[in-house]
């Protein structure tokens, strides 16, 4: 007892709590920092570009007058190259994770492995497009189309898509695939029918979140010499292509000779954050519905 | 697959002199387990193990934490291996054939030797799905045929009358004591010889563990059960032969009664009356 009166007296008490409340306010801080700016970022964009947006501009063709240019091409540009990243990724990640997760012996060969692969997520993309480059634009003679971009942003994002998938797998606890094995399910009947299906919702919000960076990307498209100015619209795997971050890149440079491009390169990147605000609620829809109970 | 079934049939003769208990009939021995050792690397987790489990019978394993009940009756269902670095010696014959053989389909032996967890692990599907489960993935795919199999499983771990209007319904919802008789009934459903249970009422509450307690008596009738547990009045309760192991060794295998009132090692003893474990 006399301990405990001594330690309420104690005015060290004070000083801790002074001490929180400090550290509180400096992490406040920090997170209203990210967020003023993320504040004044869209503020600028919208204020240089929602008044450009109406239908005309979603679904006219690109055009060097200003008050006549629209962006149905790089929309289009963008879905066609999502078409080739989607089943590539999906299949190439999943399968692959799949693969080190539930097949491969850990050992050193499988760290080895997935060190690589943890690397490659980290390098910059600009690299991934000389990648591209070389081999889909030039070796394979693609040239630069919709399947020269998409397997390129493909690519890019594969490294995420596996590490996403891989941690999806692993999370599904181990005694429902005990209860599966234990009925005599070989490995495959175990991961097609409850390891997959209890990991699906977590791969999809993986693979969403990743898809929402490839749509971003601008820097593996210049250097793959996609074009800007670009009037037919994209109808297939061969075809030439802008996308949406390129149009972008190419008004924002070109707004010193035609001042309204700025603010068509605004318009832009509102439609462009729609769009991955969309992506990004789906991902966080798909999460919470499928969660499920183990 | 033809093979096995041979092979099988040649043990079932050679095991009819094998000597029985004076008052009951002859039973099978459907486990034979001989100079079986087992490490995890370097971990020497089961010793010398020899014993004959029968046919018909409820084997009880007991034995304080961490001396091998789980490892060994995971051997008995090959299960042990999906931890790396497993390795065993010796054998143990089921029905004639040794299942450590590398040549034995473990899926086939799965099929015959059903398992039921310490934790009620049941899909994250419908009652209906999950007891559909073992068929299915065995081939069968007939409706009708498998609302048959549903049915019966579910009245076989007596847990029919409690969900049959909900079959649809996800397992989840259930009690504990229900979420195990649905793996109970998910396990029939394969229709086994042998059941497998590694505690399977230490997560439940004392009313759903008498209900499980008595649907083993029943299930005896039909499968042959071992089960390992870590209360020796449950052993007691329901078992005909009781295993007591420690530090990974079996100290002593006899029927239950006399393990329990007259026990011939002193560590069974001390066990049994408490004084370790
Ligand atoms: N997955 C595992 N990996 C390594 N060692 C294990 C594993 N499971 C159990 N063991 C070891 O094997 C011994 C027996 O464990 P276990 O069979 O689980 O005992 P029980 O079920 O009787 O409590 C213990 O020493 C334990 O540490
Ligand atoms: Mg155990």
């Amino acid at each position: 007892m006399e301990n405990l009166e001594a330690l309420h007296e104690n005015n060290k008490m004070d000083a801790r709590v002074r001490k929180n409340s400090i550290w509180k306010s400096i992490f406040f801080l920090s997170t209203l920092f990210g967020l003023v700016v993320l504040v004044v970022l869209i503020a600028r964009v919208l204020f240089q570009g929602v008044s450009w947006i109406d239908l005309d501009f979603i679904t006219a063709r690109l055009s060097t007058n200003a008050d006549r240019a629209g962006i149905m091409g790089a929309i289009l540009g963008t879905v066609w190259v999502m078409l080739v990243v989607i089943p590539v990724t999906l299949i190439i990640g999943v399968g692959s994770a799949i693969y080190l997760e539930l097949y491969s012996k850990k050992g050193i060969i499988r760290s080895f492995i997935e060190m690589n692969i943890s690397n490659l997520a980290g390098v910059p993309s600009i690299v991934y497009g000389l990648l591209g480059l070389t081999v889909f634009v030039r070796l394979m003679d693609f040239g630069n189309v919709v399947l020269a971009g998409g397997l390129t942003l493909a690519l890019l994002v594969l490294p995420i898509l596996i590490v996403s998938a891989q941690e999806a797998l692993r999370a599904v606890p181990g005694h429902l695939s005990e209860a599966s094995y234990g009925m005599g399910a070989t490995k495959w009947q175990t991961i097609r029918r409850i390891i997959l299906p209890a990991a699906i919702p977590s791969i999809l919000t993986g693979s969403i979140l990743s898809l929402s960076r490839a749509i971003g990307e601008t820097a593996p498209l210049t250097v793959l010499g996609i074009p800007a100015l670009l009037i037919p619209f994209p109808g297939g795997l061969f075809d030439t292509f802008t996308a949406l971050p390129m149009q972008i890149y190419y008004w924002t440079i070109d707004a010193s000779l035609v001042a309204e491009y700025a603010n068509l390169a605004a318009a832009t990147i509102i439609v462009l954050l729609l769009i991955l605000f969309i992506l990004n609620s789906v991902a966080i829809i798909i999460r919470n519905k499928f969660q499920q109970r183990y | 697959m033809s093979m096995a079934t041979d092979n099988k049939v040649q043990i079932e003769v050679s095991n009819n002199h094998t000597t029985t208990e004076n008052n009951t009939t002859q039973k099978r021995v459907v486990y034979d387990t001989k100079n079986l050792n087992l490490w995890y690397s370097e971990n020497h987790a089961l010793k010398d193990i020899n014993l004959e489990m029968k046919e018909n019978e409820v084997t009880a394993i007991i034995g304080p934490s961490g001396c091998g009940k789980s490892t060994y009756i995971k051997t008995l269902n090959r299960m042990v291996e999906l931890v790396p670095g497993v390795s065993t010696t010796g054998s143990i014959a089921y029905k004639g054939n040794n299942i450590l053989d590398k040549a034995m389909n473990v899926e086939d032996l799965r099929t015959r030797v059903g398992m039921v967890f310490q934790k009620p692990n049941p899909f994250p599907k419908s009652i209906y799905e999950n007891v559909a489960y073992g068929p299915k993935i065995h081939g069968i795919k007939k409706k009708a045929l498998l609302d048959d199999i549903v049915e019966k499983s579910l009245r076989g771990a007596a847990i029919w009358d409690e969900v049959k209007d909900r079959l649809n319904e996800n397992a989840y919802g259930l009690s504990g004591g229900q979420q195990q008789r649905i793996c109970i009934a998910r396990c029939l459903a394969i229709e086994p010889d042998v059941i497998l249970m590694d505690e399977p009422t230490s997560a439940l509450d004392p009313i759903s563990t008498l209900k499980i307690e008595e649907l083993i008596k029943e299930l005896k009738q039909k499968y042959t059960i071992i089960i390992v547990t870590h209360n020796m009045q449950q052993a007691a309760r329901i078992s005909d032969r009781t295993v007591f192991m420690l530090n990974g060794e079996v100290v002593e295998f006899s029927e239950t009664d006399q393990l329990f009132s007259n026990p011939k090692d002193k560590r069974t003893e001390d066990y049994i009356t408490g004084r370790f474990g």
